[in-house]
């Protein structure tokens, strides 16, 4: 479990997000009377084969699909790392990469993408646009993917390297590393609510909020 | 100067204002709207002008709210390798609208729609004026007008709200991106639900 402190944290923490005890509680409850030697054992079985044969869907909008490609290519190869068939099909895909911006006319796009995935799925954000927006703070750009589907691991940059982006995905292996098989969120979808959205609203108007210094502006209703 | 500027004014008097050189050195000439449609034609099909290729049409409002908003037609005569510029004025007060080129040059009709999504201006005699960039059903207003705030007129999770809550195979069938040139075309039926915006029959799905 030490090692889950170097995932960065979702902005809003859910039950699945797996920091530790709340974990361990609900397994517990779950199996039966505490985790024995044989479940933890056929976990860490499970995700090491899990962890190393991550295949990845690449959403890639912008000049982060860049140095995706690059990524994936011979001098950085990914494939070290068990990622060695992109999966282009969502049906096929463990973990969906979102390399660059997300306008508003792609989020039901990458929902639906998501929704396609089969469980267990992982999302990486990759890049300053995709986790915050970015530099893109006006109206037509998602403020950040997290209010569209849930994010695993966000890796900075504008655009991050190379390394950067191997680096995120080695944080996403330590995390499932750390995942247990009866954790709820492995198996159930987080659909949308009533109102299509994954999160409350004033949620997602806090934080699409600009950081300190951005430029004076104002909404007129 | 462009001499294309002097031929229109002696063909069409007081309807061509003023004309002046861009920084680039080309050349704009002012035309009043009501007269936009007979100058255009005037510049297509005369043999000496031939300006055969409308290379594009944009919008310009400026930060200064007495001035007019700018519609701008790039021409260029391919055979005399020639360009102007002709700019229309609309007042941002008024009635933003001005006659669709899209008779004229068939390439305007998307350049137009653009126009119309960002700014605003209706071009009477469009065969299919929708917004091209934005969304549909897209309500907060003309992104690129001065008084548009740069985050939009709804709140950010209003946003998301919509943005979640639409089909994004509503209005894209794959009939609709293949058969755009040949609408006239196909069958009545087929034509109807295209407007009505559904999702067509795909050929290998029964």
């Amino acid at each position: 479990m030490e090692e889950l402190r170097y995932v960065f944290p979702q902005r809003r923490p859910s039950t699945y997000f797996l920091n530790g005890v709340t974990v361990v509680k609900r397994v517990s409850k779950e199996i039966s009377g505490s985790p024995n030697w044989l479940v933890t054992k056929f976990d860490e079985l499970v995700n090491w084969a899990r962890a190393n044969s991550l295949w990845p869907m690449p959403f890639g909008t912008a000049c982060c699909a860049i140095e995706f490609m690059a990524t994936a290519a011979s001098r950085y190869d990914f494939a070290r790392f068990g990622m060695e068939r992109q999966a282009f099909s969502p049906r096929q895909a463990d973990v969906l990469i979102c390399a660059g911006r997300l306008p508003f006319k792609l989020a039901p796009v990458i929902r639906r993408v998501y929704d396609q995935m089969p469980q267990p799925k992982w999302v990486i954000s990759m890049g300053a646009c995709a986790s915050t927006g970015g530099i893109f703070d006006n109206y037509a750009m998602v403020q950040g993917i997290d209010t569209v589907v849930p994010v695993d691991v966000y890796v900075p940059g504008c655009p991050p390297r190379p390394e950067g982006l191997l680096y995120g995905v080695l944080m996403l292996h330590k995390k499932i590393k750390g995942e247990s098989l009866a954790l709820p969120a492995l198996r159930d979808e987080q659909p949308l609510d009533a109102k299509g959205l994954r999160m409350p609203p004033d949620e997602i108007d806090e934080i699409s909020e600009p950081f300190g210094n951005s430029v004076h502006q104002f909404r007129s209703s | 100067m462009n001499p294309s500027v002097d031929a229109l004014r002696t063909t069409f008097g007081d309807a061509i204002g003023r004309a002046e050189a861009a920084r680039d050195g080309e050349t704009i000439a002012f035309v009043r709207p009501d007269r936009l449609t007979d100058v255009m034609r005037w510049l297509r099909d005369t043999p000496g002008q031939a300006y055969d290729y409308l290379v594009d049409v944009t919008a310009v409002e400026y930060r200064d709210r007495e001035r007019a908003l700018e519609v701008v037609y790039f021409l260029r005569s391919l055979e005399r390798h020639a360009d102007l510029r002709v700019k229309v004025e609309l007042d941002p007060r008024g009635e933003l609208a001005v006659d669709s080129v899209t008779p004229l040059w068939a390439g305007a009709n998307w350049l137009e729609r653009e126009v119309y999504d960002m700014f605003g201006v209706t071009f009477r005699g469009h065969p299919d004026l929708r917004r091209i960039l934005m969304w549909e059903t897209y309500a907060e207003g003309y992104p690129l007008r001065k008084d548009f705030p740069l985050r939009g007129r709804f709140s950010r999770a209003e946003q998301v709200r919509q943005a979640l809550n639409a089909n994004p195979e509503a209005h894209y069938s794959l009939e609709e991106l293949s058969i755009a040139e040949a609408f006239d075309e196909v069958p009545a039926e087929m034509r109807e639900r295209l407007r009505r915006g559904e999702r067509g029959k795909l050929p290998f799905d029964e």
